[in-house]
């Protein structure tokens, strides 16, 4: 029915007395809709999510090529191509590999780590404001989003692993025992990716402008963090003033870059490692995952609004 | 014309229709219990972009350095979705909100939902109250089958909840009555039978505050009437329902009070039959099956 109507007078009664209403909602004990829970209670919440955030994440990542003829093959292909085309440029077109043994594992473990914490923080960016949808349908701690995007993030990081290990093998790196170190040096990227992801996602929704601000931030990010080429060379030259190599060393995206190369790769050695690399990834970890999270959740409620 | 304050309401169920009238739970002291408190609730939208300086860099440049200031110079328009609105819903209650489009109905609902923040005045609930939209964000290029289990853990089930109610959802919806659509993705779907399994999904979970948002309007004549039933029963479980709608016959069928938004004002609440004859004089008669809709001249 379309037609053109005047404002009606209001004829609704209006509530003479606000207090009362308020009265009557405490003594019923009702609680403020949309008020943001505790902190303990937003842990409580979202570890009740649990399985939401896995599926979702799961569902995200099965439902990114579910229109290509090659199906999920695209997540080995993808990652291989991108270290196809970096070796291309890096390797021989520049010539980088002179310097650094095993370049070929060497810039391609780069490139995956790098992509992996890349890829979560432009997703956390849109993690609110890309899914307002959901946001203003479904009621849920919205820390699942980001958590969940990272989580998706991390899933096809493990395919381009996989598509690791077959690169090392080729290439003649052996199987050693430090692999495993690989495990817990993913744990505390995952952390620091997903507590940078909150951050991102609350800016992001608040300013949806970062969005278009953060490949060129992330693309500065990349070539200071020693993707294609070796900072330990840089920092041996000596001739750089020194906040600059405690800067390039701290740098959380070379710490854990670096620290997948020394546990996958034989030839790099713990003396290309920053210095106390584990207390820097750890330290990272916690304040990215556990700030990350508390800045998130400051603005919970407000998470939503156009 | 009706005028009923919410407390005079709040006393008398006798005045209510009779055929759609079950008697209100109350307390031990005889007074109805209240699930959802409106209290003088406004809600404002803020769009970007918009205004004089639509999209210049200066203009850009102006809302991000000086955010509250220069909202309405650097274009950003504010949208007064809902003004002053205060209600009272009991338990047992089931609520129809009307008004012509763009009046803030859905608004409202999300708002109650906690969905949306507000900005002036309080909503009080009882229990977390949930938004039963034909919107529930699933995804196009996942099955049917994973989209019922996400639809699911979205909305709080746990996996084996899930995993016992996943043949009844799929048989409410009446997907596989034609062959086996469960297992092809969502996008393949016509937009009826997307809207089918998006209301089974959001049905199946039992609410204490139920926010259905014009759902009753999609699928067929068959499916209505299975979603009206289940409507029902969701009712005798859950505390109370509302319901947006521009369908008046269900809300007659399903609501026993109704709210009349217009401009994002409440204009009018009170029994369903008093509002809506009120509201169809106000658009322009009452809509008969089969009567064709009269040209009207233009105010």
């Amino acid at each position: 029915m379309s037609q053109v109507l005047h404002t009606p007078p209001s004829t609704a009664a209006p509530v003479d007395d606000d207090l009362d209403l308020a009265a009557l909602a405490a003594r019923h004990g009702l609680s403020v809709s949309g008020a943001r829970p505790s902190l303990p209670e937003y842990v409580r919440q979202l570890w009740a999510r649990r399985h939401f955030i896995t599926a979702f994440a799961t569902a995200k990542l099965t439902a990114q090529y579910s229109q290509a003829k090659l199906g999920q093959i695209w997540q080995v292909m993808t990652p291989l191509l991108n270290a196809a085309v970096y070796y291309f440029i890096f390797g021989v077109l520049l010539g980088t590999k002179r310097n650094v043994p095993d370049y070929i594992p060497f810039l391609v473990t780069g490139v995956f780590i790098w992509t992996f914490t890349q890829s979560s923080i432009m997703a956390g960016t849109r993690a609110i404001a890309g899914n307002l949808g959901l946001v203003r349908a479904l009621h849920f701690p919205r820390a699942a989003l980001p958590i969940s995007f990272a989580l998706q993030q991390l899933q096809q990081l493990l395919f381009s692993m996989a598509a690791l290990v077959v690169i090392l093998l080729c290439f003649g790196v052996p199987i050693s025992v430090s692999w495993v170190l690989a495990i817990p040096a993913l744990v505390l990227q995952f952390t620091f990716n997903a507590g940078v992801s909150m951050i991102m996602a609350r800016m992001g929704a608040k300013t949806p402008d970062i969005a278009q601000l953060m490949p060129f931030i992330l693309r500065t990010w990349m070539y200071v963090s020693g993707v294609m080429w070796s900072i330990d060379r840089l920092t041996a030259s000596d001739n750089l003033p020194h906040l600059l190599t405690i800067a390039l060393e701290t740098n959380p995206a070379a710490v854990y870059i670096d620290l997948m190369r020394y546990a996958l790769i034989d030839s790099f050695h713990s003396s290309q490692l920053p210095p106390h690399v584990w207390a820097a990834a750890i330290g990272w970890a916690l304040l990215a995952g556990v700030g990350g999270f508390i800045y998130f959740w400051k603005a919970e409620e407000t998470y939503g609004r156009g | 014309m009706a005028e009923q304050t919410i407390f005079e309401q709040a006393s008398p169920v006798d005045d209510v229709p009779e055929d759609a009238a079950p008697v209100l739970p109350t307390t031990a002291d005889g007074e109805l219990i209240p699930t959802v408190v409106c209290d003088g609730v406004d809600i404002v939208y803020r769009v970007n972009g918009t205004g004089a300086g639509r999209g210049t860099a200066t203009a850009a440049l102006n809302r991000i350095l000086r955010r509250e200031k220069a909202e309405k110079a650097a274009g950003v328009r504010k949208v007064h979705a809902v003004k002053k609105v205060s209600f009272v819903a009991y338990k047992g209650e089931a609520i129809g909100l009307i008004g012509t489009n763009g009046s803030g109905k859905s608004t409202l609902l999300k708002a109650v939902a906690g969905l949306l923040p507000v900005e002036n005045g309080k909503i009080y609930t009882h229990g977390q109250p949930s938004l039963l939209g034909v919107n529930a964000a699933l995804m196009g290029d996942l099955t049917g089958e994973r989209n019922v289990f996400l639809g699911g853990l979205a909305m709080g089930m746990s996996r084996e909840e899930v995993k016992a109610r996943y043949q009844d959802i799929v048989d409410f919806s009446g997907i596989n009555e034609k062959g086996d659509f469960i297992t092809l993705p969502m996008r393949t779907y016509s937009s009826g039978m997307g809207a089918r399994l998006r209301f089974s999904i959001a049905a199946a979970k039992d609410h204490d505050v139920l926010l259905i948002d014009e759902a009753l309007a999609t699928g067929d004549r068959s499916f209505q009437r299975r979603s009206e039933e289940r409507i029902r029963e969701l009712r005798k479980s859950a505390g109370t329902v509302f319901l947006v709608s521009h369908n008046n016959k269900s809300i007659r069928d399903t609501c026993d009070r109704v709210l009349w938004l217009e401009r994002g004002e409440l204009r009018m609440d009170g029994p369903t039959e008093q509002v809506l004859e009120a509201y169809e004089a106000f658009t322009g008669g009452a809509d008969k099956p089969k009567a064709k809709a009269k040209p009207k001249p233009k105010a």
